[in-house]
């Protein structure tokens, strides 16, 4: 669905980090800017072994269509499903305070 | 909303500006299982009773399409005249919030499996087309339960305690293009849209299409432009509106403060906004940042969907009739006139009025009911007429009480008051407030001869063979019996007398 990269700043990795929710320190920004071109070049030189007629794949098997039918199955008891949560209340996972006041 | 934003009024803001509009609408299915898993989805659960690893997002679980979900999206994509794709792809769409486990919502971008459609809608007799652009497949999120924080919202909450039942409910997204008609049919125009895809949906007996409990949940995208230009303005968009009622005064509201921040010389922004029933007014939600670079790409773990053509064919036959052949049909097996067939449809009562109807009560005493008793009941509590805890079965009860001479229909204003009131049946609220008729000749007999006496010449007037005086009479008995009087016994019982 993108174009194929051409490069990357140290911006472009401060901003997909931002995206990603990972707080990089400078040094891990200078890091990453030096590296991550070198990934893309490896990248690229595999697009161009794909000539413009191999369409992008997004599943590794040529199959369609693998449904099920809609049929319950049991489910977890809340206490399993809770069991693997940090923290929970009234029956309810419990997520510490994600966004500050507008 | 800053405090010194100023509000034009609609009808004045319609002097210089269109509005255009896009609307959202989400549809819960109702299928017995999850999108992805075989988890439940009733409604109303105990909190995290309805998780599993799929839904839950653990390590290693392999999510598989429901079958079933996908046969009910091609029903609506072809009910709202889509063509229907013959292979689309699911689609991650990347962003954090708690209220999906996966940080990811799995929905589909640019391969929706329906496209192209269209709806006809009539308002006040005008028939305007609303063009779908796309219907997708999608999955619905948790539920976010704020806690702290001044707003009960996430923003400034001190911690959100989540219910995670309804994430990997299927979920059908349908998209409207641009709807440009003139202004001041806009709000209502929305409103029928809703409406319309409402009833299209329900008759398809995919989903529940209950608002009050979330599963059709509408968006409101606004805009404005100046009179004479084609330039499209920025738009707003005013998320869960939850009543036909709401999304018309979302889209007045929205005009309003779209041309006070116009006139002002002033930028709209692009952000989320909520709706605020209690005031028919927005507020500022989230704007628009770079947080909502969602980062689509094909969903790797699900099998590309590719329904072929005699599917889709086998599911074109099972199509409810279309709603303009159903109407007509309506129409005629009734004998309502034109106007009275609009006045159905603009009070969002046709389904109600079929059913009443299908219960026994003529279509006369039906449309009485529910244009003239219920319709007045919903515009002056401004609840939607579905919605005032009156079902048809109870309409028709009342009126069979009425048939069988135990109630007039005064007496059945008051039954529908206790009904609503949450007292009982029909049946219980006659007895409880002591409405029955009274028809027993002993109590109206008594009645009768008072009255004869305090109007000595209305009762001269009978005897003298003028039968139309006996109103007088009547109108006497039936105050003096608090209106529970059977009139028609009444009236025997005084020409008796008099003769």
């Amino acid at each position: 669905m993108s174009e194929p990269a051409k490069g990357i700043s140290r911006t472009d990795v401060a901003h997909l980090a931002g995206l990603a929710r990972i707080d990089l320190s400078d040094a891990e920004l200078d890091h990453l800017a030096s590296e991550l071109p070198a990934i893309l070049e490896n990248v690229a030189i595999v697009q161009r072994a794909a000539g413009d007629d191999v369409e992008a794949m997004s599943h590794p098997l040529p199959v369609n269509n693998v449904f099920r039918e809609d049929v319950e199955v049991p489910c977890l008891t809340p206490e399993e499903a809770l069991a693997m949560a940090p923290a929970s209340e009234q029956q309810r996972f419990l997520v510490p305070k994600i966004l500050g006041e507008e | 909303m800053t405090a010194t934003e100023t509000l034009v009024p609609f009808d004045e803001a319609l002097t210089r500006y269109d509005p255009v509009m896009g609307l959202e609408i989400h549809i819960e299915l109702n299928t017995a299982t999850k999108m992805f898993c075989g988890c439940p989805t009733g409604f109303g659960a105990e909190p995290n009773t309805q998780t599993c690893p799929v839904c839950l997002a653990l390590p290693g679980a392999l999510p598989v399409v429901n079958a079933k979900a996908v046969e009910s999206a091609i029903r609506m994509g072809l009910a709202l005249n889509c063509e229907i794709a013959e292979w689309c792809r699911f689609a991650r769409k990347n962003y954090f919030y708690p209220d999906m486990p996966k940080n990811f919502q799995t929905s589909q971008y640019d391969e929706p499996i329906a496209y192209d459609g269209y709806v006809d809608v009539d308002v006040d007799g005008e028939t305007y087309r609303i063009e779908i652009e796309r219907a997708h497949m999608e999955e619905d999120t948790g539920k976010s339960l704020h806690v702290g924080g001044s707003t009960g919202r996430i923003q400034g909450a001190d911690f959100s305690l989540v219910d995670y039942n309804r994430a990997g409910i299927p979920l059908i997204e349908i998209v409207t293009r641009t709807i440009e008609v003139p202004g001041d049919k806009a709000p209502a125009v929305a409103r029928a849209y809703v409406s319309h895809v409402r009833d299209l949906i329900g008759g398809l007996g995919v989903s529940d299409v209950r608002m009050d409990q979330g599963s059709l949940r509408a968006d409101v995208n606004l805009s404005l432009k100046p009179k004479g230009s084609s330039a499209l303005g920025t738009r707003s968009e005013t998320k869960n509106v939850n009543s036909f009622r709401s999304v018309e005064r979302a889209v007045r509201f929205e005009v309003s403060r779209h041309a006070g921040i116009l006139d002002a010389g002033g930028k709209v922004i692009q952000e989320t906004r909520h709706f605020h029933e209690d005031t028919g007014t927005t507020s500022s939600g989230r704007e628009k940042s770079d947080a909502d670079d969602y980062r689509y790409f094909p969903e790797p773990d699900l099998a590309p969907v590719s329904p072929s053509r005699e599917w889709v064919e086998e599911l074109r036959k099972t199509l409810p009739e279309p709603p303009a052949v159903r109407r007509a049909r309506l129409q005629a097996d009734w004998g309502f006139s034109d106007l009275d067939m609009r006045d159905t449809i603009g009070a969002g009562a046709l389904d109600l009025i079929t059913a009443t109807v299908e219960l026994g009560t003529t279509p006369q005493a039906a449309k009485k009911w529910w244009l003239g008793e219920m319709a007045r009941r919903a515009n002056e509590t401004g609840v939607d007429i579905d919605a005032l805890g009156i079902t048809p079965q109870q309409v028709a009860e009342i009126q069979k009480l009425i048939d069988d001479g135990r109630i007039n229909d005064k007496l059945a204003r008051e039954v529908f008051d206790g009904v609503i009131a949450g007292e009982g049946t029909p049946e219980e609220v006659v007895v409880a407030r002591k409405l029955e008729v009274v028809s027993d000749d002993g109590a109206l007999g008594a009645a009768v001869d008072r009255a004869i006496e305090a109007d000595p010449d209305a009762a001269q007037k009978i005897r003298d063979g003028k039968q139309a005086a006996a109103g007088a009479l009547i109108g006497a008995v039936m105050k003096e019996m608090r209106g529970q009087a059977d009139a028609g016994r009444v009236r025997e019982l005084i020409i008796e007398k008099l003769s």
